[in-house]
C-alpha cells in the first residue's frame, strides 16, 4: 500500500477547475516533489491529501485512510506545513513546540527539534518578530512534532535563505532514513531536483510528466546536445572550424554545439578556448531537467510562439 | 484530555499576556469602577453610585471578556491560519471551543477577583438573600455564552481587522444602550425598548437586581439572555469558515 496515493482527483472552485485529473502515488521512505508554477494545482492537491478539501471527483488516501471521512484517525499520523502562517504571532518557537506537543501521543522532545530546525538562538522570541526564513523553520518544526509517517510540505523553501536550505535538505533526507514519507509543493525546480526522489511535474491542473530527476531530465531532450559557456563574442565560425560542429551563439555567452558529447570534443573545445585565452565557465554535456521542466510547463501554459525566453522569464518571475 | 489541557494553558497565557487584552478586560472597568463611584455623574437616582456601577462593570466585564477579547482573538487566529492550521492536528473543533470557553471563564475569574475587592473597598454592599450569587453566576455564564457567540459570529464573517473594529464598535454602542452605566430606563422610550432586548441590558438588568436590588433576576432577563445564548452560538457554528 503506497503511503499516500491519489487517483484521477479533480477539484473545482465555482466554474474554475484547479485540479483536472492528478493522479500520484508516494511511498513510506520516500520523497516525492510536486511540481509545477503557480496556479498548477499543486496547493490544491496536497491540501486534499492533508483533509481540508474534499475532491469534486477521484480518490484520496492517505496511510489507506480518506482524509474526509477518516481525518480523526489520520491527523495523529501526518504532519503538515502549510504555504504560509498557521501559528500564533505570539508564540516563541518554544512555546508553539510546547502546545503542539501536547496534542500528539509520543511528540518529539522540544530541544531535539529546535536544534534540528536550528532555532535554538531565537527559540524565545515571539513568532511575529522572526524572519521569513526563521518562520518557515518553525512551521517545518511543529509538521515533525508528532513523528509523522507522512510529512506534506507546501513551499518549503520559500523564503529560506542558502544555509536553510542546506538543513531543509538535510531533515527530509533524515525524514526518508526513518521510512517517513515526504510529500512536498514547490514551483523551485533545483530545490525539487535536489530533495527529490521522484518528481511529479504539473501545469493547469494536469500531471504533465513524472519520473525521477534524471528520466525526466532524458525524457525532454530531443537528441544531447552541448552546451558551454565562456566569454560573449567567440569567433564561432573559428569553433566550427575546429570541432567539426556548428556552433550557435544563445547571446551573453551561452553557446551550443550541434553535436553528440564525446570525450574528443571535450579535450577539443577546452584546448581552442585556452588557445584563444577564454575561460569555460560551464559544460553541460547531457540533457537538462531545466529544459525538460520548460518545455513541459512552457507547452501547456503558452502560446505556441516558438520564442523560450518570454516562459523562462515568467517561470522564474512566480514567486 | 492533553489536548485540551494544553490548548488551555496556551490561550490562558497568551490572553493574559495581550497589553490591549487586559486594558479592555482589566483596566477599563477598574477605572470604571474608581471613577464612577467617586464622581457622581452618572443618573443613579437613589441608589448610591457604587452600588449602581459595580453590577454594571460586572456586566461589561463579561461582554468584554466573552465578546470584544475572543472574538478579535479568534478573528486574527483565523486570518493568520492558526485555525486552519490546527485542522490537521489532533486536537478536534469540539475541543479547541471547549478551551476558548474555558478561558474565557478563567479570565472573567481574574477580572471578579479584581473589580470586586476594588468595589468593597470603595464601599460596595451586595444586597445578600441567600442564592443570589448563585443566581448571578449563573446568568453570567449565559451571557457569556451569548456574548461568546456573538463574538465568534463576527470573527467567522469579517476580515480580521474589519472585525476588530466591528467588535469595539459593538462593544461601545452595547456599553451605552447595556444598562451598564446609564441606566436602560434613563434612554429615550423607543430606544430603551430595543436596548431592553439587547444581552448587554438583560445581564447588566439582572445584575442590579440580584447584587443591587437584592430581589431575584426578573424572567425578562433569563428569557433574552437564554434567546441570544441559544441564537448566536447556532448562528456562528453555521457560518463559521475557518480559512
Amino acid at each position: 500500500m503506497p503511503a499516500v496515493e491519489c487517483t484521477d482527483l479533480v477539484l473545482r472552485y465555482g466554474a474554475t477547475t484547479a485540479v483536472d485529473g492528478v493522479s500520484l502515488q508516494a511511498d513510506a521512505g520516500e520523497v516525492v516533489a510536486v511540481l509545477g508554477p503557480n496556479g498548477a494545482g499543486k496547493t490544491t492537491t496536497i491540501e486534499t491529501l492533508e483533509g481540508y478539501r474534499t475532491p469534486d471527483a477521484g480518490r484520496v488516501r492517505v496511510l489507506g485512510l480518506d482524509p474526509r471521512a477518516e481525518h480523526r484517525a489520520l491527523v495523529s499520523r501526518i504532519g503538515v506545513m502549510l504555504q504560509s502562517g498557521g501559528v500564533y504571532p505570539m508564540l516563541s518557537p518554544r512555546r508553539a513546540l510546547e502546545l503542539f506537543r501536547g496534542y500528539y501521543p509520543d511528540p518529539e522532545p522540544t530541544d531535539a527539534l529546535l536544534e534540528l530546525v536550528g532555532l535554538r538562538a531565537v527559540e524565545s522570541t515571539p513568532w511575529r518578530h522572526l524572519s521569513g526564513g526563521e518562520q518557515q523553520r518553525v512551521s517545518l518544526a511543529l509538521a515533525l512534532v508528532g513523528r509523522p509517517e507522512v510529512v506534506f510540505l507546501d513551499e518549503p523553501t520559500a523564503g529560506v535563505d542558502p544555509e536553510g536550505r542546506i538543513g531543509l535538505r538535510a531533515i527530509i533526507s533524515g525524514l526518508r532514513e526513518r521510512g517517513t514519507c515526504v510529500l512536498m509543493a514547490t514551483h523551485e525546480l533545483t530545490e525539487a531536483e535536489r530533495l527529490a526522489d521522484r518528481m511529479v511535474v504539473v501545469g493547469a491542473g494536469r500531471v504533465l510528466a513524472h519520473g525521477t530527476p534524471a528520466q525526466l531530465a532524458e525524457a525532454g531532450g530531443d537528441r544531447p546536445s552541448v552546451r558551454f559557456t565562456s566569454r560573449a563574442g567567440l569567433d564561432t565560425a573559428a569553433i566550427a572550424a575546429a570541432l567539426g560542429a556548428g556552433v550557435v551563439e544563445d547571446g551573453n555567452g551561452t553557446y551550443t554545439l550541434d553535436t553528440e558529447p564525446s570525450p574528443r570534443l571535450t579535450a577539443d573545445l577546452a584546448t581552442w578556448l585556452a588557445d584563444h585565452d577564454a575561460a569555460l565557465v560551464e559544460l553541460r554535456t547531457t540533457a537538462s531537467l531545466e529544459e525538460t521542466y520548460l518545455s513541459l510547463v512552457g507547452s501547456d501554459n503558452d502560446k505556441p510562439d516558438g520564442d523560450p525566453a518570454p516562459v523562462r522569464r515568467r517561470i522564474r518571475g512566480t514567486r | 484530555m492533553r489536548p485540551l489541557l494544553a490548548q488551555v494553558r496556551a490561550e490562558t497565557w497568551m490572553t493574559l499576556r495581550r497589553g490591549e487584552t487586559l486594558l479592555l478586560t482589566v483596566g477599563i472597568p477598574v477605572v470604571f469602577v474608581i471613577f464612577f463611584s467617586e464622581v457622581h455623574v452618572l443618573p443613579t437616582g437613589h441608589e448610591s453610585a457604587v452600588a449602581f456601577v459595580v453590577p454594571g462593570v460586572l456586566a461589561l466585564a463579561v461582554m468584554s471578556t466573552a465578546m470584544v477579547s475572543l472574538g478579535i482573538a479568534t478573528g486574527f487566529e483565523r486570518g493568520y491560519g492558526v485555525l486552519k492550521r490546527l485542522g490537521s492536528t489532533p486536537l478536534r473543533r469540539d475541543r479547541l471551543v471547549a478551551a476558548k470557553i474555558a478561558t474565557v471563564v478563567l479570565v472573567e475569574l481574574v477580572q471578579a477577583a479584581v473589580l470586586i475587592p476594588v468595589g468593597l473597598g470603595l464601599g460596595w454592599r451586595p444586597a445578600g438573600h441567600a442564592g443570589a450569587v448563585a443566581e448571578a453566576v449563573l446568568l453570567a455564564l449565559l451571557a457569556t455564552i451569548a456574548f461568546g457567540g456573538l463574538g465568534v459570529l463576527l470573527a467567522g464573517l469579517l476580515r480580521a481587522e474589519v472585525n476588530l473594529a466591528a467588535a469595539n464598535g459593538l462593544y461601545l454602542v452595547l456599553l451605552l444602550l447595556g444598562g451598564m452605566l446609564v441606566p436602560v430606563a434613563k434612554l429615550p422610550g423607543a430606544l430603551a425598548a430595543f436596548a431592553r432586548g439587547l444581552p448587554a441590558a438583560a445581564l447588566s438588568g439582572g445584575l442590579h437586581a440580584t447584587l443591587g436590588g437584592g430581589s431575584t433576576i426578573p424572567t425578562e432577563s433569563w428569557v433574552v439572555l437564554a434567546l441570544w445564548a441559544v441564537a448566536t452560538p447556532v448562528l456562528a457554528s453555521l457560518t463559521f469558515r475557518w480559512e
